[in-house]
Parts: structure tokens; sequence; C-alpha cells
């Protein structure tokens, strides 16, 4: 028997087709109860919470602009006579590689705007990876139980930083050439297997050819693959471990405070998300980065000036610049210190140590307990001492990476900014170190600032002798003293009433 | 710095009615955040549209750019206002579960492990070391091989060049130098003659070749044949991370790597003078043939470029 469509709604349910549904897939994959218990998941509200957002997003940009640029890129380092459009370049000798990236940026229509954004969401992708990780260093969000993502956090970084390296290399300009160069001299210098590790990188002597379709693979394919599969394990353990969150009013370490994810945080990230790539757009569309077309193909022979990596490999090069000529020769073999140092040594140091920092911290505080209660930089004086101090380090190296351009800038010597720069960069940890450690003790007592300090009482004896005592601890509720009422001759006439003779004063 | 409701006590979302006041918008006039949101949407609808028009039309890459950036950028603007004052405005509180499980689950996993695992695999300890043994000699066998495959192993190929007795010293495009083709203060990068033929030619070979006079030149003890008419040819290469030493000073008379700024003195053997290079760059020897072409004695007598290990 036919029903009424009023019958049909009602046997439904009272939720309708979008119970139906709910039903139908909850019975093949049981998705009801975790589906809610997520819906009702907790984000905390803080701004600082969105750093690891930028960066999340930024690699989707990544993605989906990297997609679009595989489409039209020629992995390959051969040779060719270039027959395109770009008239300068007609007729000479390009690698495969250039000549696809000159034509994918000058001639596909977007092109040139999908290679920019893709550049700009890589430094960015870079740098809130990075201003993520300090805060979650100086707020102590790496304590126990969070370790684990700490060091999966660590390793996101080293691959993005690597991964840009790869990527800017790729269009095989002069500039990417000069920096793959350097890589070459780097890798051999490594003590004792160097040379090999050279060669199988790069399948033979410097430059050759078989690393454009090498790298091409690890840029687009392996280290992406290796990124993607990090950062489901980096949001599982935080979805499993729930966030931190600063102390607040209703807070504990044993809840949540804020938004839920369904609909509040769903709406609030993805609008970000659309920021960011919003953002990265325009800088795409209005900030050039990197244009190629004006470098050239690269020829071992040829080289241009004030030439820097991206940011990211800043402290490296700075490093190399300032670092003394300290070649090393024993025993018939040679041990380039003054590579070495920088660009090893330093370097694996430095990622290792930020790696197993938890552990370092925890093996000094003998702190065992749960933490999900962020601390504020301030108060814990010491680690944010050391965290400033090696930010200082690096940022300092950062800078001896543009030793040239700040001599042509300041209109001074070479070897005046070089002998300044290896002293900043030598002071600069020492001198951070304290100063940051007394500005966070000061800021401890920030909250007391302006309270009423202890009232000196003094009294004048019978005999004519002043005595001075400490007045008791002035409290913070305030304390208002009964209206005196004034006499009426200090009052003039007319503003009194007549009735009382006093006059009650307001404070 | 607070809103008034964050200081609100949180109640669990699970729980709280739809008439909650944690459940109404944080906006005191939603109507008109509404409108506001709606505007943003509109103009970011108006944008995409534009892109539309950008790419068909125009077809400039900032226009596409400023389109659809702004777009996304309008969009994105108006879903977090209204995930921030029109949604629920909390706050809201989720317990914490304990990560860990009870004792006893954890000691049944211990248990299961130490019965079904140590006990059962580590009794039979021929076997596991004969099943470790033999997936040691795998990985051994699949790594090395597949490494040694990646390229040549480096034998001397980085301590000769293809600097021979008698090579004709040419240019970029080939053409043999001869003595009167540079003036006295200029450069020019040159390489054996038949470079083009080799894989790595240009990169290895490359020397620059610079006049310092008309007359014969010693810039070092020893390399007194070296510099015929004034010309001294060192190796592009840096010594510090080879980089082609490409800026000649000629007030100064000195190269700058303009990688690093390590800095040679040109007269007297490229000697390092300033920033991170560890050694002169290595110099050529040449003569000049009965012709007037440059030519050279002899490959380089040390290895060009960085450092390594095996140099010495």
């Amino acid at each position: 028997m036919a029903m009424t469509k009023r019958q049909q709604k009602a046997a439904l349910g009272p939720y309708g087709k979008l119970g139906q549904t709910i039903n139908e897939l909850d019975e093949r994959l049981g998705i009801a109860k975790g589906g809610r218990t997520f819906m009702d998941k907790i984000f905390p509200d803080h701004w600082s919470f969105m750093l690891g957002e930028i960066a999340l997003y930024s690699f989707v940009v990544l993605l989906a602009t990297g997609i679009f640029l595989t489409l039209y890129f020629v992995p390959s380092g051969e040779m060719v006579t270039y027959k395109g459009a770009f008239a300068p370049l007609f007729g000479t000798k390009v690698s495969a590689a250039y000549a696809s990236s000159v034509d994918l940026s000058l001639f596909v229509r977007g092109g040139l705007l999908m290679r920019q954004m893709h550049h700009w969401a890589c430094d960015i992708f870079v740098g809130s990876i990075v201003v993520h990780m300090m805060r979650v260093f100086f707020t102590g969000a790496f304590r126990k139980p969070r370790e684990t993502n700490w060091l999966v956090g660590v390793n996101l970084m080293i691959l993005a930083i690597a991964n840009g390296f790869l990527g800017y290399s790729l269009p095989d300009d002069l500039v990417s050439g000069t920096g793959l160069r350097i890589a070459y001299s780097i890798m051999e210098s490594v003590p004792v297997v160097g040379t090999y590790l050279a060669f199988f990188v790069f399948g033979g002597n410097f430059p050759g050819t078989a690393w454009v379709p090498r790298f091409y693979m690890l840029h687009v394919l392996l280290i992406p693959a290796l990124i993607l599969g990090l950062l489901g394990g980096h949001l599982a353990l935080l979805v499993r471990q729930k966030h931190t969150q600063f102390p607040g009013p209703g807070r504990s370490e044993r809840n949540v405070v804020g938004s839920p994810m369904f609909p509040v945080f769903i709406f609030k990230t993805t609008g970000f998300l659309f920021i960011v790539a919003g953002v990265i757009a325009l800088l795409g569309a209005f900030t050039q980065i990197n244009p190629i077309w004006q470098f050239g193909q690269y020829e071992a022979a040829r080289i241009s000036y004030a030439v820097q990596p991206d940011w990211y490999m800043g402290f490296l090069d700075g490093f190399l610049r300032i670092m003394p000529s300290w070649e090393f020769v024993a025993f018939g073999h040679t041990i380039p210190l003054e590579v070495t140092i920088p660009a090893v040594v330093f370097p694996g140091i430095l990622f290792n140590i930020i790696m197993v920092w938890p552990m370092i911290e925890r093996k000094f505080t003998k702190d065992n307990d749960m933490h999900h209660l962020l601390e504020r930089p301030r108060d814990n004086a010491t680690r944010t001492a050391l965290g400033a101090s090696v930010f200082a380090l690096v940022f300092m190296m950062f800078i001896a990476s543009s030793t040239d351009v700040i001599a042509n800038y300041l209109h001074t010597t070479l070897n005046s900014v070089l002998v300044a720069m290896r002293v900043l960069v030598a002071i600069a940890p020492f001198v951070t170190y304290p100063i940051a450690k007394r500005i966070c003790i000061e800021m401890q007592n920030w909250e007391k600032a302006g309270a009423r300090k202890t009232v000196n009482l003094v009294t004048r004896t019978a005999d004519g002798e002043y005595v001075s005592v400490s007045a008791p601890e002035a409290d913070d509720t305030h304390h208002e003293d009964e209206a005196i009422a004034v006499p009426t001759f200090l009052v003039e006439a007319d503003s009194m009433s007549a009735s009382t003779g006093v006059r009650t004063v307001e404070r | 710095m607070a809103n008034a409701h964050e200081t609100e006590t949180p109640v669990s979302i699970t729980t709280a009615r739809s008439d909650d006041p944690h459940m109404q918008p944080l906006a005191q006039n939603p109507a008109r955040v509404e409108a506001v949101i709606a505007i943003l949407f509109v103009l970011g609808l108006i944008c995409f549209g534009l892109f539309g028009y950008a790419y068909w039309i125009i077809a400039k890459p900032w226009t596409l750019g400023a389109t659809i950036g702004s777009g996304l950028f309008l969009i994105g603007v108006g879903m977090v206002a209204w995930g921030k004052y029109l949604m629920p405005r909390g706050p809201f509180v989720e317990e914490r579960h304990a990560l860990a499980s009870t004792a006893a689950e954890r000691d049944a996993m211990s248990d299961a492990l130490q019965n079904r695992g140590v006990r059962l695999i580590g009794r039979r300890k021929a076997l596991g070391g004969l099943l470790g043994g033999g997936l040691g000699v795998f990985g051994v066998v699949a790594a090395f091989p597949l490494l040694r495959s990646l390229g040549p192993l480096p034998k001397g190929t980085l301590f000769h060049t293809d600097w021979r007795k008698g090579s004709y010293v040419v240019d970029q495009s080939g053409r043999r130098v001869h003595q009167d083709d540079l003036l006295v203060g200029s450069i020019a990068t040159v390489y054996p003659e038949g470079f083009q033929d080799t894989d790595n030619g240009q990169a290895v070979d490359q020397v620059v070749v610079i006049r310092i006079s008309t007359t014969d030149v010693v810039t070092r003890k020893g390399r007194e044949t070296w510099a015929p008419k004034g010309y001294v040819a060192y190796s592009k290469l840096c010594t510090h991370l080879g980089c082609p030493v490409g800026l000649y000073e000629q007030q100064l008379q000195t190269l700058v790597c303009p990688c690093h700024q390590s800095m040679f003195t040109v007269n007297d053997g490229a000697q390092q003078i300033f920033g991170p290079a560890p050694r002169p760059l290595p110099q050529l020897p040449l003569y000049i043939d009965a012709e007037g072409y440059l030519r050279s004695q002899s490959d380089f007598t040390e290895p060009v470029g960085p450092g390594f290990w095996e140099r010495g």
C-alpha cells in the first residue's frame, strides 16, 4: 500500500534522510560513536596554536601547485638547443630542465603564478615550522607525554629544509647550479667517505646530468611521501594526546577548554586555510621570486654576484663565510675543516641536540610528570634563555650570509664586516643568555607591577621622637573611608547646603 | 586581553542545551555581523568571477594571482568570522582521558610478550641467530650493490684535469687563444682544446687567464717559465667550495670568489689573502708556441678545487 508523504517521512525517523545515511554508514563502518566524539573534540584557542596550521596549509598549497608544475617540468639534464619562444635563449644550449622551467614560467598560462606560489609556499612552510617549533619549545609543550611528537616535528623540519633545497635546485639555472656546486663540495668534505658520497649522489664528478632525475624523484615523490606520513603521525598523536593549553580560568591538567571541532573549529580552520592560500597567491601575484629566465642556464664557469640561497640555508652559508681557513692535513689525508665544521658537524650537532632536547631537559629537571598545561616562557627562565641564545647564534650566522651585501650597503670593507660577524657570532649566545634570563625573571613579577608598595607610618611620640614603622601589608580590597564632614568655614558660602551646615566630599 | 566569555565557567558541548548561554553567538549584534560576512562572501565570489575573466581575456600572471588570492582571502576571513562570532561562543570543556592503561593491562601485555615471545623465540637461539644473520646478509648484499651502482668510484679523477702537455688554450667557443688576444689587465676564462667532448670539462678544466704584463712573470719560486709574456693562468675553481672565482679586481690585482668572498692575489701565485679558502688557486704552467698560441706545459701540479679526504 502506498504511503503518504507524511508517513514516508515518519518512517525515516526523527533525523530524516540524514539519519538514514548515518545508519547505513554506521552499520558498515561503525562511525557514529567515534564520529560524535571527534565532532565534540575541543581545540584550545590561542593565536600561537595557528602557527602549526600555517605550516599545514602552506604544505597543502605546496602539493597543489607542485602537481601543476610536474605537468610541465621536464626532469632531464640533457643539453638541448632551445627552440622555444623566449627570444634571448633562442638557439642556445640549455638543459631540458631549464628550458621547461623557463617555458612553464613564461608561456604556460598561470605557470609563473604557480611557480612563484610554490616557491613562496615553501619559504612560508619552513618558516612557520621553525616558528611553530619555537612556540612548542618556549612554552614547554614538548614535555612528557609529547616527546615523540617533538621528535616527529623536528624530522619534518629537516625534511622540509632538504626538500626546499632540492626544489630550488631543479630548474638548473645559474643560481641553483652554484648551490649544487657548494653542496657537492660539502659532501666531498666529509672525512673518509666524502668523495664516494658525492660521486654516488651525483653519479660521478660534478655536475653531470644524473642528478636531475634523481633529485626530481626525491623532491616530488620520496620526501613528500615521508612528509605526508610523518605529518599524519604528527596529527594522529596530537588527537590521541589532546592539545596543550595555557593556564586560565576553568583550565587544568585534567581538561581542555576551547572550541568544539564541529562546527566552530572546522569553520575557523577551513577559513584559515583559505586565508593562507590567499596570501600565498597574492605573494605569487605581486612579489617576484627566483626569476630564473634572468639568471640563465647554469654553466660551471659562470657565476653571479651577491647570490644567496633561500633563507633557511642562510645560517649554513653564513657560517661557511666566517669560518677561518683551517684545512687539516695529516697522515696523507685532508679534512677541510673550514667546510666540514660549518656545513656538516655544526648542523649535525644542532639538529641532534634539538631532537633529543626533551630527554636532556628531563635529565636535568628530573621532572617525570605529565604536562598538559603550558608554561609561559618567562616562567622557565633557564630554558628560555638557552633557547634564545641558540636562536641568537643561528640568527647571527644567518646575518653573516650577506657579508658582501652589508659591506656594500655600509660602504665599508668586506674585511671589517667579516671580522665583525666572526665576533658577533662568537659572542651572541653568551651575551644573549644572561640578558634573556634577566628579562624573564623581571617579567615574572609583571603581574605584581603597579601593586601598592608597603607604606611606612611615621608617628611622633609625646616626647617629640619620630618613629617609623612599616604599615601592615596592603591588601587588594580597596578601603574607602566614610565621607568626612568638612568644616563650613573652609567652603565658599554658595556651594554649601544651608540646612545641614556640612558638605560631603566625593572621592 | 581575555574576552568576557572566556572567564565564564566552561561547559561540555556534549551536554549543553541549545538555550545555554554558551551556545549563543559571541556577536552582540549577529544580524550586522551576518551582513558583513555576506559582503565578504559576495566580494569573494566576484573575485572568483574576475579570475575567469583574467584567465581567458587578460592572462597576465599577476591578474590571476590577484583575483584568486583576494577571493580566497575574503572567503577565508568570512568563514573565520562566521566561526568566531556567529557560532556557539563557549567556552567548552572536555575531560582528558588517561593515556596510560591500567597496571593489569600493562602486565598482560608484558606477560604475552614474555610468554609467547621471549620464551618461545628466545629459547631457540641458534635458529634466531641464523635468521638474524640471514637477514643481515640480505641487507648488506641488497644495499651495497645498489649503492655501488649509483656512480663510478672517484679513483684518480679528482687528481687530474684534461690539461695535458701541449694542450691549446681555447675560449668558451673553442677558439684558440693567441698571445696578441689579451691586453694587459684583461681576463678570460679558458679551457683545454676539446673540453666540449668531455663530460665535465667545463666544470673541472676551467681556468682564468689574466695578462698582467707584457714580459715574462715569475709568480713563485720554481715557476720561472709558467707565465710567458705576462699571461698567468689559475684554476678557476675556488679551493673553498668550488665556485668559479669570477671577480677580477684589476686595481688590487686580486681574484674574488663571489660565493664566500675568498680573495687571491694575482701577482704571486693566487695566494689566499682573505676569506675561508684554505689554499692558493693552482697555477697552470703556460708556454707560447712558435705560432704565438698559448699552450699548457702540463696538467696542474696539484688537484684543483676544494679539499677532500684522499687529497693528502
